[in-house]
């Protein structure tokens, strides 16, 4: 018998409310409910990132969080970054000018943990970055060129110039 | 979707120790990173949970007013990192929990759920073992408190009672005052890995910085639940600071563990880096008390 709960929540700064499965994962609401698309299904199982979303400012894998935990949470998907006519953010961008991305499924992931990195106004060292950056798979990439977007941006965020390689 | 047959909600501790008593069958829940993960394995495929990670009350470090650190069973490992309480008396839990997975995990991870679930490979067991935390859980007849190493019984088996939820890690102040110590995680690759062997060394030196007053290590992996080794920590205990002190301590562990042939590791090649994590961890933990070798 399936069981249902009536969750109220913010979805990329729009309140809302969903009835949901209890047996949904974020994922699940998120791509089937709302086609928030850029939340990939990967590994199911926590381990390669491809879901990640922020939830109340910090990133989690949606694939294991339990949809009914939403309740009362503010969640940002990479959909919210998009400018108003469709505009890519500046770490999206960096993205595409660095060549971190090939296929692109882990891409989505990858930004909003970038996101969640910038936001925190800091500056980090590459090795810090690194281990910010560790809870995430590629096979395309190679990881070096996510690492140079995300450090660009950091750094022209903070007004800062970026030091030579 | 995952397989669950109901899923209870919890608000208060209360609450979840009446659910606890009306379904008996039910599994706990708290930030599901290991049984999210067994469902989609299909081995608790179509179970009752009783969810608990909406119990606020249960997070976030405090200091008690006799000193003792109580952290909330429901804190995340980033959380328990990122405490300043953490980080002025007891640093070194604060770096073995941010060796756990990668940075999601860590923001969805609890520190109850590492301790409940009884894995000898959880990245905070040993730490909490090597200081002797207290496991606070509170049931019908109310609160229960027992030395960690009392807690767990055997691989994957806690002494949780059928109605109590464990709601708090208790360090008290005669456990961390004066200790300085340190985690070596030996793991194939940096993130998102489980211990080959886990190791947590802390050491409380004298005044002048020569001998060691107390010597305590605990160990993940190195037997089916997180275990200390009394006859290392007998071996260094009230001895000078010396090299030859911290070999002798390296080799006595292999008195105390009881590794096993794992897909993981071999035995041998377990006792070998248990010998050498000890002394690292010794030494270090000798560095960060202001000591020298």
């Amino acid at each position: 018998m399936a069981q249902y709960k009536l969750i109220h929540w913010n979805l990329n700064g729009k309140d809302v409310e969903t009835m949901v499965d209890v047996r949904a994962s974020l994922t699940d609401v998120l791509r089937n409910d709302y086609r928030m698309t850029s939340v990939k299904k990967g590994c199911e199982v926590g381990e390669c990132g491809a879901c990640n979303v922020i939830i109340d400012g910090e990133c989690f894998n949606s694939c294991i969080y339990l949809a009914v935990w939403a309740d009362g949470k503010h969640v940002r998907t990479l959909e919210s970054l998009l400018g108003p006519n469709g505009e890519l953010s500046d770490i999206q961008q960096a993205f595409v000018d660095e060549a971190a991305i090939q296929c692109g499924f882990c891409t989505p992931g990858f930004i909003m943990t970038a996101v969640e990195i910038l936001e925190s106004g800091k500056l980090y060292s590459d090795e810090e970055l690194r281990k910010l950056l560790s809870g995430h798979l590629c096979r395309c990439t190679g990881y070096q060129n996510i690492l140079r977007a995300v450090k660009k941006t950091m750094y022209r965020r903070l007004g800062k110039e970026l030091p030579a390689e | 979707m995952y397989d669950i047959k109901a899923l209870y909600e919890a608000q208060s501790v209360g609450e979840a120790v009446s659910l606890r008593l009306e379904h008996p069958d039910a599994h706990i829940i708290a930030g599901g990173s290991d049984v999210l993960i067994k469902m989609r394995e299909g081995k608790l495929a179509g179970c009752e949970l009783i969810s608990i990670y909406g119990i606020d009350a249960l997070r976030g470090v405090a200091l008690e007013d006799d000193g003792t650190i109580r952290i909330g069973s429901l804190t995340s490992f980033s959380h328990i990192t990122k405490s300043p309480i953490i980080q002025e008396h007891i640093n070194v839990l604060g770096e073995a929990v941010d060796q756990v997975g990668g940075p999601q995990i860590r923001n969805i991870g609890t520190i109850g759920g590492n301790t409940c679930n009884g894995v000898t490979s959880a990245d905070s067991a040993s730490t909490l073992l090597a200081w002797d935390a207290i496991v606070e859980l509170t049931g019908k007849e109310g609160v229960r408190r027992l030395p960690i190493r009392d807690f767990y019984i055997k691989a994957g088996v806690v002494d949780l009672h059928p109605d109590e939820i464990q709601t708090a890690i208790l360090i008290p102040k005669e456990a961390y005052a004066g200790y300085q110590g340190h985690y070596i995680k030996y793991a194939m690759r940096n993130a998102m890995d489980i211990a080959t062997t886990g190791c947590s060394v802390n050491v409380k030196l004298s005044a002048d910085k020569k001998t060691m007053e107390d010597v305590r290590i605990a160990y993940g992996v190195a037997g089916p639940v997180p275990m200390r080794c009394p006859t290392a920590e007998a071996l260094a205990k009230g001895k000078a600071v010396s090299a030859e002190v911290v070999e002798a301590f390296g080799q006595a562990v292999l008195e105390d563990i009881n590794p096993r042939d794992s897909w993981r590791a071999s035995k041998a090649f377990r006792q070998h880096i248990a010998v050498e994590l000890a002394k690292r961890a010794l030494q270090k933990s000798i560095e960060l008390a202001g000591g020298a070798l």
